[in-house]
């Protein structure tokens, strides 16, 4: 047990140490590091899998375990926590990560330097801000995905990625700063920066200085809003998203969820029960920013041209739903929305490396016509990478293949049987109506997010299916590409963990039960990091 | 002492933000820095003016805190120069790839209408 609790630093040590090590080898020696890269997610997901069941296994529904760097007091010093969410976020991010890495192996990890080494520093970065329990620390571990991800979607260089790579970067930067304003002020009203000391202690601020705590939790969430993609904040993620070579798009789905789960942990944490008169500080905002969200990036589905900026939007509209049920603030609705997420963010990535697959084969410059593929139709990257480098074995029947996959990802952005997007968004949609009808009658609101989301889904379907008619069916002449496996079996891989999901949506929704009953018990967290029970103090 | 800092942090943040929104790729990475002087100031202020306070403790032993200086926001004001450093430092590189590639130091790659 004493050692198990080590576990806890692997997923922000590991990616650490096998990135700074891939530094040293030259960039001929490919095999060795991908190799190298292979090997550290590798133990990552089964470390992720191991504190899963750690988090999970203990029967109990009162553990969050927490980790003392260097044995410091935890008050006063950085701590990691694990509880079920952040395990669960773990164990997404590594399977993604070892899907995006086992794609990219293909032909992506030779398109620039230093790939591998970007791509563990991102995992470091995720992995440490999944499992922080200070504001500041996750500020360090935000900045270290931030800037591992500005690498990776430079990646391949090209003019159009230059062009939305410094959009990104300078809204991230202007994001960052606004970030620092909101923990600095926070910690200028409680005096500290240790999330479960901050629960604590909110409570008990005077209240003259309640107004300066507020407007501190608003510019930090709007900080969080800007990399979730919410309404007016998220113009950026489009364009960025879809200039990302196929790997990069893939992982960075899991960015947006980064936001996600710092808004969900700290508005229940600091904002939930416990904190007196401040509680439900913001929810409405992220109610009416995530339906705001799902309007816009539901017109942005049904009006994308190219497949890139469908999936773009996708994983706006995944954001949307998110934020908006993080705003209803219910259990139910929450375990739901946990579910959703790992389900839309396997199919968001699965999408994004299909799409390169898909656009071998068409033909150049059918997409002339379409008014966006202004901006795509000049990536020259493609045409220098000599043909005879895929080396590997290639798919058979690859076309049948993709489309398959094409339509399984459509069915799951959708939200239709029998896929786990279904189940998620009903499991979401139930929490919302049985909301309402104990507690006499459902406000309008709820109505309309719950028509949005089916709206959203339809829409998604409508897009899906309209580029899949125009890539798989229309061509009179279709080139067949070139597809190796091991760029099929990432995307058949994810698509198969959503048919496991649906398979064994019982034991996974329990588990998501549990994990957002835990969250909306911020005693226990408390419990976790300071050992005390909670309100004394 | 508060006026003075308060009015520099203001003015600072001010122009930044007007210079953020100009078009032009020199006007935006000079707009950032101005704003994360801002920011770093405003870190600091969070621990309190104070002026001849030590933040460390002597090695006498715990004396009245209150005579301190709050070391922590001093601490964020390092790691956050540190980041907003090498962040500026790699837009500044994407800026001249950008005006490389483009021919044009416009945030967008080419004039505006």
């Amino acid at each position: 047990m004493d050692w198990a609790r080590h576990l806890l630093v692997i997923p922000v040590l590991l990616p650490l140490v096998a990135g700074a090590t891939l530094l040293l080898f030259d960039e001929r020696r490919h095999t060795l590091k991908a190799l190298v890269s292979v090997a550290s997610t590798l133990v990552l997901l089964i470390s992720a899998i191991a504190l899963l069941r750690m988090a999970d296994g203990t029967g109990g529904d009162t553990l969050s375990m927490s980790y003392a760097l260097a044995s410091w007091p935890a008050p006063f010093a950085i701590v990691l926590v694990l509880d079920r969410l952040s395990a669960l976020l773990l164990v997404t991010t590594s399977v993604l990560a070892l899907a995006a890495l086992a794609f990219s192996l293909a032909r992506w990890d030779r398109g620039g330097p230093h790939f591998h080494s970007l791509f563990q520093f991102l995992l470091m970065g995720l992995g440490g801000a999944f499992l922080t329990g200070d504001l500041f620390n996750l500020f360090v571990f935000f900045e270290v995905t931030l800037a591992a991800s500005y690498g990776l979607l430079l990646h391949g260089s090209g003019s159009f990625r230059v062009r939305s790579g410094l959009h990104y970067i300078s809204i991230n930067l202007a994001a960052s700063l606004l970030f620092l304003i909101g923990v600095s002020l926070i910690y200028g009203v409680t005096g500290t920066l240790n999330m479960a000391d901050l629960a604590l202690r909110i409570p008990l601020v005077a209240a003259e200085d309640r107004m300066l705590l507020q407007a501190g939790a608003g510019v930090l969430g709007v900080a969080f809003l800007v990399k979730a993609g919410m309404w007016p904040l998220g113009f950026w993620l489009p364009p960025a998203y879809m200039a990302a070579a196929a790997p990069v798009g893939a992982i960075f789905v899991i960015l947006t969820k980064v936001g996600i789960y710092v808004l969900l942990r700290l508005s229940i944490l600091l904002f939930g029960g416990l904190s007196g008169e401040l509680a439900g500080f913001g929810s409405m905002v992220l109610l009416w920013g995530g339906i705001a969200t799902l309007l816009f990036a539901t017109s942005g589905v049904l009006a994308s041209q190219a497949m890139g900026r469908l999936a773009g939007y996708s994983v706006l509209i995944s954001s949307g739903t998110l934020l908006a049920a993080i705003g209803l603030g219910n259990t139910a609705v929450v375990s739901g929305a946990l579910f959703y997420l790992v389900s839309s963010t396997f199919a968001a990535a699965a999408l994004f490396m299909l799409i390169e697959l898909v656009e071998r084969a068409r033909e150049p410059g059918a997409d002339l016509l379409a008014v966006t593929m202004e901006a795509y139709g000049d990536e020259p990257e493609e045409t220098d990478e000599p043909e005879d480098e895929e080396v590997g074995v290639i798919m058979p029947g690859a076309l049948a293949m993709l489309g398959l996959s094409f339509g399984c990802i459509a069915l799951l952005l959708a939200g239709l049987p029998p896929l786990s997007g279904f189940v998620a968004k009903f499991a979401m949609l139930k929490g919302m109506l049985a909301a309402g009808s104990q507690g006499g009658g459902i406000a309008a609101s709820v109505w309309f997010l719950v028509a949005l989301v089916i709206v959203s889904g339809l829409a998604a379907l409508v897009a899906m299916m309209r580029t899949g008619i125009r890539t798989f069916w229309a061509p009179l002449e279709i080139v067949v590409p070139r597809v190796l496996v091991i760029e099929v079996a990432p995307v058949l891989a994810l698509i198969g963990l959503c048919f496991a999901m649906t398979i064994c949506g019982g034991a996974v929704i329990r588990y998501t039960d549990a994990a957002s009953t835990e969250l909306h018990q911020p005693a226990v967290y408390i419990q976790g990091v300071l050992g005390t029970g909670g309100v004394e103090k | 002492m508060e006026l003075t800092l308060a009015v520099a942090i203001g003015v600072l943040t001010g122009s930044g933000v007007w210079l953020v929104l100009r078009p032009r790729t020199y006007q935006l990475v000079i707009g950032l820095s101005l704003l994360s002087y801002a920011v770093n100031l405003f870190i600091f202020s969070m621990g309190r003016l104070r002026v001849g306070a030590a933040p460390v403790l002597g090695p006498d032993g715990i004396a009245n805190p209150a005579d301190y200086a709050d070391p922590v926001p001093q601490a964020l004001v390092l790691t956050a120069i540190v980041i907003g450093f090498a962040t500026t430092a790699l837009l500044l590189v994407v800026l001249l790839v950008s005006r490389g590639l483009t021919g044009s130091d416009h945030v967008d790659g080419r004039e505006g209408r």
